[in-house]
């Protein structure tokens, strides 16, 4: 519960700019709407691990357009509450990225 | 202990292509020179960098598959940092990685193999039952 509100917070502040370039995960969020009182005022879709759903099993770092889908116009890796990313691929999308940044393939921070 | 590695480096974009070349067979000598294999070369071309790196805006990427032992890897490095036109390089070890992906898909093939007869009874069953709904 917690989490939901960090969520909603995080979603309404500055910080809703600086979200994944690919946002797909993140575009259902104002879809329907369930006006029940005092209950959720919108229907949120569960987020799912686009690792796990469309079983890549390896994240490479040499594959910029997928890595760049979990990285926000600011450089930033994308935390997974945002993206719905589960742990272990978390993990290994986190080394990628940073691999990635080493050889110049995706940027320390935003546009220099 | 034989290993796979991937390097990768940068060149700087003004560097003519048989100098790549000569780069190139130089680094694959003291690749085998040190026990090595060089299984590829895959010359990824010209690109523009995410960041500026010894003020080039663009470099040539190359990525090289190789097999051999450590000490390969620590001589290719310092070969690489002291040549002047290689302006980034990375090394990354893929085969615990190449490892971990065949026994995922050991698995995979293993779970599609055992559900593949399960679906057909099912499949009778549920016509089964329509058929006295549609006779009805």
């Amino acid at each position: 519960m917690a989490e939901e509100t960090q969520q909603r917070t995080s979603s309404g502040g500055p910080g809703g700019q600086g979200g994944p370039r690919g946002g797909d995960s993140r575009g259902p969020r104002s879809a329907g709407g369930g006006g029940r009182e005092g209950g959720r005022k919108y229907f949120r879709r569960k987020k799912v691990c686009k690792f796990c759903v469309e079983k890549i099993d390896v994240v490479d770092y040499k594959d910029t357009r997928l890595l760049g889908q979990f990285v926000a116009e600011s450089g930033k890796i994308v935390p997974r509450r945002l993206t719905g990313v589960c742990t272990p691929h978390q993990r290994r999308l986190t080394t990628a990225i940073k691999q990635a940044r080493n050889i110049a393939l995706l940027p320390f921070s935003g546009r220099h | 202990m034989q290993r796979t590695y991937e390097v990768m480096f940068i060149v700087r974009p003004d560097m003519p292509e048989e100098e790549q070349e000569k780069l190139i067979t130089t680094l694959e000598s003291s690749v085998t020179g040190s026990g090595g294999t060089l299984k590829n070369v895959e010359r990824m071309g010209k690109r523009r960098m995410a960041y500026v790196v010894r003020k080039f805006q663009d470099g040539i990427y190359v990525l090289m598959t190789l097999e051999g032992p450590g000490a390969m890897v620590h001589e290719l490095e310092r070969r690489l940092r002291v040549t002047e036109p290689v302006i980034k390089f990375i090394t990354v070890r893929v085969d615990e990685e190449q490892k971990r992906l065949a026994k995922i898909k050991a698995i995979r093939e293993s779970r599609a193999k055992r559900p593949a007869p399960a679906p057909a009874p099912a499949a009778e069953s549920g016509a089964a039952a329509e058929a006295p709904a549609a006779t009805a």
